[in-house]
C-alpha cells in the first residue's frame, strides 16, 4: 500500500504501473515542479506519456505569469487533481491572486482542470470557437478520461469562456505593469488555437501550435497549420514555451523541427495521392516519422488526416 | 495533444435499430451476428467465404471516422459466374449495414474499397452474394471507437459548399479487356444524426448518400446502397473491364432527395 506521504514527483516521473486502485484518494500531493524560464514566468513541464492514473493527465506544459497585481495561468492541466497541485505550486511562489486562466485550445490535457481555476474566481479566456468546441466534446472527453485517469478526473466540468478572442482581434490582459497579448488563430493544430505573448520578457506561450520532442498532432488542418507557422514566426519573441516539450526554447528557431515534419508529411502524402496510392497502402508503408516521441499512434493518425485534407486539392 | 477517438457507448447503444432488435430476445442469448444475419438474410445459409473473397481492414484504426476497408475478390467476374453483391456489415454500429455494392460482370473484378465509421470495437464482415444467390462471408475484428458521433470535420457551411462534388481517380494506364481500378470520391458530409452542431448546439439531422449508380456506356456497372456508416466524403473503389473507350456516368442521390450527376470519357487517347 502506498502511503499518503507519497511523493507526487515520483509519480509524475514515473508511470503507468500505478493504477487508481493503488492511489489513496486522500493523497495530498506535493506542488507541481515549476521552472522559471524568464523573470516571473514559470513553466510546469508535462511528461511525454499517454494518459494514465499515474500522470493524472499531466502531459502538457502549463505556464504561470506573475504580474504586479495578479497572476495568469496558461492552460489548466489535464485533471482537477493536477490543477489543484498547480494551485499549490502557485501559492508557494506568489500571494497575488490568479485572476486569469487562459486556455490555448480544447484538448483535455490542457483544459480538464479549468473548473478548479474558475472556482477560485479566475476569468476564463479562450479562442472565440473554444466554448463550442469544449461543449461539443466534453462528454466524450470526460468519459474517456474517467477510464484513463480514474479518480483524478473527479470534479471536471465544462467552463464558460467569459473572455473570447477573435481571430482578427488580439486582446490584452494587464496583470499590473505586465501585459499579455492574446492572439487567436485560423484552423491549425485545432480550430481554436490561441497564443499568449508575455511582452515584458518577450516570451511566446504557443500552446500546441508548437510541439517539440513529442510528435505534433493534426486535429485541425495541416496546410492551415503551416500557414499559421509562417505568421507565428513573425512574432517578435525571444523565447517560446511549447505545448509539449522542454520548458522553453529559442524563438523562432524552435519552429524548424515541426515545420520539417509537417512539410515532409504533406509532400509524402501528396506524392502518394498523385501516384494513386490508397490511404491503406500508404499506412501499410508509411513515410518515416523521424525521431519524434509517441509517434506509433499519432503518426498514422496524422497521415490519415493529411490524406483526407489533401486528396481534394 | 490528440483528439480522443472514444465512444459514447452508453448513449449510442440505445439508438441503433439493431440493438433494439437484440433486446427483444435476450433469453436466446444470440450473438449480435446471429440477429443481424436473420434480419438481413433471413434463413439463407451463409457459408465461409475464404477462397472467394478477402477482407482487408486495419486491426486498429487511427481515425474511427475514417477506416479504409477493401474487399478483394479472388475470382474474376464473368457472365457465367460472378459476385452480384457485396454486403459490408459492421456488427456494433448503430446502423450495422454500412453498404451493399451491387456488381455486374462488366466490372471484371468484384473487388471494392471504401471508408467506414466504426463506433466501437466490432467485427466487420463482408458477405458476397453470388449470381446464384448463395452467400459467402469473411470477417475481421476492428479496434476503433467513436466514429459515428465524432464531430464533423468542417463547419456545416463549408461542408455543404462542396456538396456533391466528385473526383475520379483513374489508373495511370487504361487497359481494355482487363479490370481497371477506379476510385471515386463524392463530397458529402454524411451526417449520421449523432453529431452536434457546434454553433446551434442542436443535433445535426442525418443527411447522407442513399444510392450511387454507376453506368458504363449506359449499362449498369455498380450500384451502391449507402448508409451513415460510410465516412464523410465517401470513397468508392471499384473495377471496370472495358472493351474500348466509353463514358462512365455516376448518379448519386442522398436522403434529402438531392441528385448529383457527373460523367467522364475514359480510354480515349490510349
Ligand atoms: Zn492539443
Amino acid at each position: 500500500m502506498i502511503g499518503p506521504a507519497i511523493d507526487r514527483r515520483a509519480l509524475l516521473g514515473g508511470f503507468a504501473g500505478f493504477t487508481a486502485a493503488t492511489l489513496p484518494r486522500t493523497t495530498r500531493a506535493a506542488p507541481l515542479p515549476l521552472v522559471e524560464v524568464a523573470p516571473g514566468l514559470f513553466v510546469h513541464v508535462g511528461v511525454h506519456q499517454d494518459f494514465s492514473p499515474g500522470n493524472r493527465g499531466g502531459i502538457a506544459n502549463l505556464a504561470l505569469i506573475v504580474g504586479g497585481e495578479a497572476v495568469a495561468v496558461v492552460d489548466a492541466g489535464g485533471s482537477p487533481a493536477q490543477a489543484r497541485d498547480f494551485l499549490e505550486a502557485i501559492a508557494a511562489r506568489t500571494d497575488r491572486p490568479v485572476r486569469h486562466a487562459i486556455l490555448t485550445h480544447h484538448h483535455p490535457d490542457h483544459v480538464m482542470g479549468a473548473a478548479v481555476f474558475r472556482a477560485i474566481g479566475a476569468r476564463i479566456w479562450g479562442h472565440a470557437r473554444l466554448e463550442a468546441a469544449l461543449l461539443d466534446r466534453f462528454t466524450t472527453y470526460r468519459a474517456a478520461m474517467e477510464r484513463l485517469l480514474g479518480a483524478a478526473i473527479a470534479g471536471a466540468e465544462p467552463v464558460p469562456v467569459e473572455e473570447s478572442v477573435a481571430v482578427e482581434t488580439p486582446r490584452r490582459v494587464d496583470l499590473g505593469g505586465r501585459v499579455l497579448e492574446l492572439r487567436a488563430w485560423p484552423t491549425a493544430h485545432t480550430d481554436c488555437d490561441l497564443t499568449v505573448l508575455d511582452t515584458a520578457t518577450g516570451t511566446l506561450i504557443a500552446g500546441d501550435l508548437l510541439f517539440l520532442e513529442r510528435i505534433p498532432v493534426i486535429d485541425g488542418s495541416l496546410l492551415g497549420w503551416l500557414r499559421v507557422m509562417d505568421e507565428l514566426a513573425r512574432i517578435p519573441a525571444r523565447l517560446v514555451v511549447p505545448g509539449h516539450g522542454p520548458a522553453s526554447a529559442p524563438w523562432p528557431e524552435a519552429l524548424a523541427s515541426q515545420r520539417r515534419y509537417l512539410e515532409d508529411l504533406a509532400a509524402a502524402v501528396r506524392r502518394a495521392i498523385a501516384r494513386g496510392r490508397s490511404l491503406s497502402t500508404l499506412l501499410a508503408e508509411p513515410p518515416p516519422a523521424g525521431d519524434w516521441l509517441l509517434s506509433s499512434d499519432d503518426h498514422p493518425r496524422n497521415i490519415t488526416a493529411a490524406y483526407k485534407e489533401l486528396e481534394w486539392e | 495533444m490528440s483528439p480522443l477517438p472514444f465512444a459514447r457507448r452508453r448513449l449510442l447503444v440505445t439508438t441503433g435499430g439493431f440493438v433494439a432488435a437484440s433486446l427483444v430476445r435476450p433469453a436466446l442469448a444470440q450473438s449480435q451476428w446471429d440477429v443481424l444475419r436473420e434480419l438481413l438474410f433471413e434463413n439463407r445459409p451463409v457459408q465461409d467465404g475464404t477462397g472467394l473473397i478477402e477482407l482487408e481492414t486495419p486491426t486498429r484504426a487511427h481515425d474511427a471516422a475514417l477506416v479504409e476497408v477493401a474487399v478483394k475478390a479472388l475470382v474474376p467476374q464473368t457472365p457465367e459466374r460472378y459476385i452480384r453483391a457485396i454486403h459490408l456489415l459492421i456488427d456494433r454500429n448503430p446502423a450495422p449495414r454500412a453498404a451493399v455494392f451491387k456488381l455486374t460482370p462488366a466490372t471484371g473484378s468484384a473487388s471494392i474499397t471504401t471508408r467506414i465509421r466504426v463506433n466501437e470495437y466490432t467485427p466487420v464482415r463482408a458477405v458476397a452474394e453470388t449470381d446464384d444467390g448463395a452467400l459467402f462471408m469473411v470477417e475481421r475484428f476492428v479496434k476503433a471507437s467513436g466514429g459515428c458521433s465524432a464531430p464533423a470535420s468542417k463547419d456545416k457551411e463549408a461542408a455543404y459548399a462542396r456538396l456533391g462534388k466528385m473526383k475520379l481517380l483513374e489508373p495511370e494506364r487504361f487497359r481494355t479487356g482487363e479490370p481497371n481500378e477506379l476510385r471515386l470520391l463524392i463530397s458529402h458530409p454524411q451526417y449520421s444524426g449523432m453529431q452536434i452542431d457546434q454553433l446551434t448546439r442542436n443535433w445535426i439531422p442525418a443527411d447522407h448518400l442513399e444510392t450511387i449508380r454507376i453506368t458504363w456506356n449506359g449499362e449498369p456497372l455498380v450500384e451502391v446502397e449507402a448508409d451513415i456508416s460510410l465516412s464523410e466524403d465517401p470513397l468508392l473503389g471499384f473495377h471496370l473491364q472495358p472493351e474500348g473507350p466509353g463514358e462512365l456516368r455516376v448518379e448519386a442521390a442522398d436522403i434529402k432527395g438531392r441528385r448529383f450527376v457527373q460523367s467522364w470519357q475514359l480510354g480515349l487517347g490510349s
